[in-house]
């Protein structure tokens, strides 16, 4: 059988600040992403959530446990074997302005990373970040501006647009929709659902909008206080939620459809 | 009766465009108001604007009546005086209002001790009904920290309280709840509707959240560009919406039960 896209066999994080009790942010996480099924991971801050992003992109290294990419291990790599790692994951975070240097052209942070894995060429830099605008539905003038130019959902789009230059399989999106205004958030969605199709990418949504994550994947891990308490095929999530978290976030949910 | 009468309501803050472009409506005593729209829209500006809190440049026009005074016109002093007992507002992050190296008890202390004349065990006493009024049960411990111990939910819970404590006769909410999770969020919510319906305010809350506005208020007004360009009754705002705008927000809401962006894989 293939292996899975991703795979976490009882990955665990635990951090250590100076003389306090050890704070076990991560606790024994297992879960498999196979190629092409969006996995979405739901809890609220604290949960851990953003630390397991940070592992499996090597960003924070694991305490205990592994990380599969293709059935390869990636956790517990030297910085310089980590460098294939980025070639095929890729992280979106939720302020695309603390991504980009405040000094740095649109154009040259778009095609940092294709230069930087060789894939085009210095003289082709223009020509590539004109066509990455245009993949993301921006005006390609956009390429001579500074972030603070942009507005926040441009800019994010920006910041898709890189992560997906190089062809990456696994893209990793934390809350990288939240900051957004709705009108702004449902674009940046349909957007990944079609860039998904065009170069067969895999997310890894991470957010605490249980509607918004369910929208764009097939699974949802819910997680809490550093452990997975429940899996969901996101179709039928209301339907099958049955750990009382799960029920407690989702009667959280102000729904503008159901008012009592 | 009405409390609020905003007539004709512009601010510029550069003298060219306007932030908030001629905005009127008037609120009943008692009625919970909620602002909604995008980042932006001005709905934060028109809020400061109420009660004077604009930053200095910003030029409004216009006339605001609140309890029988023109807010425009009112020197610092006067508005000053309204503050506590008449108008009190609540923020996004009541953690950055706060000093970092005072305890609450000490803060609490200190506001209520601009408005009330009373010995310091009547107000102690009236620090601890106000906190256990938001759901604090463990009130020395709360009045013993310092801020950055509690967390944003329990601020959030001081700062509702802290602002209730006079008695306001309007509550002006800016994002109350928008940096909670949500679980904290929903709770944090029904209190504060509850509580101000007990106590008789009236609030204004601006939020970008719809289900929010939708869930707790009596009108909602919906702010763009500047813009009042849906005013109406819950009813009419969410069940049937006017303006093509409101509706465009309110079909950009992610619903638990909408079709899902990604069809379903065949396995």
């Amino acid at each position: 059988m293939e292996p899975a896209l991703l795979e976490l066999r009882q990955v665990s994080k635990t951090f250590q600040t100076g003389n306090t009790k050890p704070v076990k942010a991560v606790q024994s996480v297992s879960f498999e992403v196979p190629s092409g099924i969006n996995t979405g991971i739901v809890g609220e801050s604290g949960c851990g959530k953003s630390t397991l992003a940070r592992m499996i992109t090597g960003l924070t290294g694991v305490t205990s446990g592994e990380i599969l990419l293709n059935g390869t291990r990636i956790s517990g790599l030297r910085r310089s074997a980590q460098r294939d790692v980025y070639r095929q994951v890729q992280m979106v975070f939720q302020d695309p302005y603390s991504a980009i240097s405040p000094r740095m052209p649109v154009g040259t942070f778009l095609t940092e990373g294709l230069v930087h894995f060789g894939l085009i060429s210095k003289g082709d830099r223009k020509e590539q970040a004109r066509k990455l605008l245009e993949l993301v539905d921006l005006d390609p003038q956009l390429a001579l501006r500074l972030p603070h130019q942009l507005s926040g959902g441009q800019l994010q789009r920006v910041v898709i647009a890189r992560a997906i230059s190089i062809h990456p399989r696994l893209v990793i999106l934390d809350e990288a929709t939240s900051a957004l205004d709705v009108s702004v958030q449902k674009q940046i969605l349909s957007l990944l659902v079609r860039l998904q199709e065009e170069f067969s990418l895999t997310y890894l949504f991470i957010g605490h909008d249980l509607a918004v994550v369910r929208s764009i994947t097939e699974q949802i891990f819910v997680m809490k206080e550093g452990s997975i308490v429940e899996r969901l095929p996101s179709e039928t999530l209301q339907e099958d939620a049955r750990h009382p978290y799960t029920l407690q976030l989702l009667s959280s949910v102000f729904s503008v459809k159901d008012l009592s | 009766m009405t409390i609020l009468e905003l007539e004709h309501v512009s601010v510029s803050y550069d003298g060219i465009r306007n932030a908030v472009d001629d905005v009127s409506f008037s609120v009943q005593e008692g009625e919970i108001i909620s602002l909604v729209g995008e980042s932006g829209s001005g709905k934060s500006t028109l809020l400061h604007c109420i009660q004077g809190l604009l930053p200095g440049g910003a030029a409004a026009r216009g006339r605001i009546t609140l309890f029988g005074k023109n807010m425009l016109e009112l020197s610092a002093a006067e508005r000053k005086r309204m503050r506590g007992e008449q108008i009190a507002m609540v923020f996004q992050d009541t953690g950055r209002y706060m000093n970092p190296i005072t305890r609450i008890g000490g803060q609490f202390t200190s506001y209520l001790k601009l408005h009330l004349d009373q010995s310091k065990e009547e107000l102690l006493e009236l620090e601890r009904t106000m906190l256990r009024k938001v759901n604090l049960e463990d009130t020395e411990r709360i009045l013993h920290s310092y801020p950055f111990e509690l967390s944003g939910g329990m601020r959030q819970r001081v700062g509702i309280a802290i602002a209730l404590s006079l008695h306001p006769r309007l509550l002006l909410a800016d994002e109350p709840t928008s940096a909670l999770d949500v679980t904290v969020q929903a709770q944090v919510v029904k209190e504060l509707a509850a509580l101000c319906r007990q106590e008789g305010a009236t609030i204004i809350i601006v939020t970008h959240n719809m289900g929010v506005a939708a869930h707790i208020s009596d009108k909602i007004g919906v702010m763009q560009s500047g813009r009042l360009v849906e005013w109406g009754t819950v009813e009419q705002v969410i069940r049937h919406p006017k303006e093509a705008y409101t509706q465009s927000l309110l079909s950009a809401i992610a619903e638990l039960d909408d079709t899902r962006l990604l069809k379903q894989k065949q396995e």
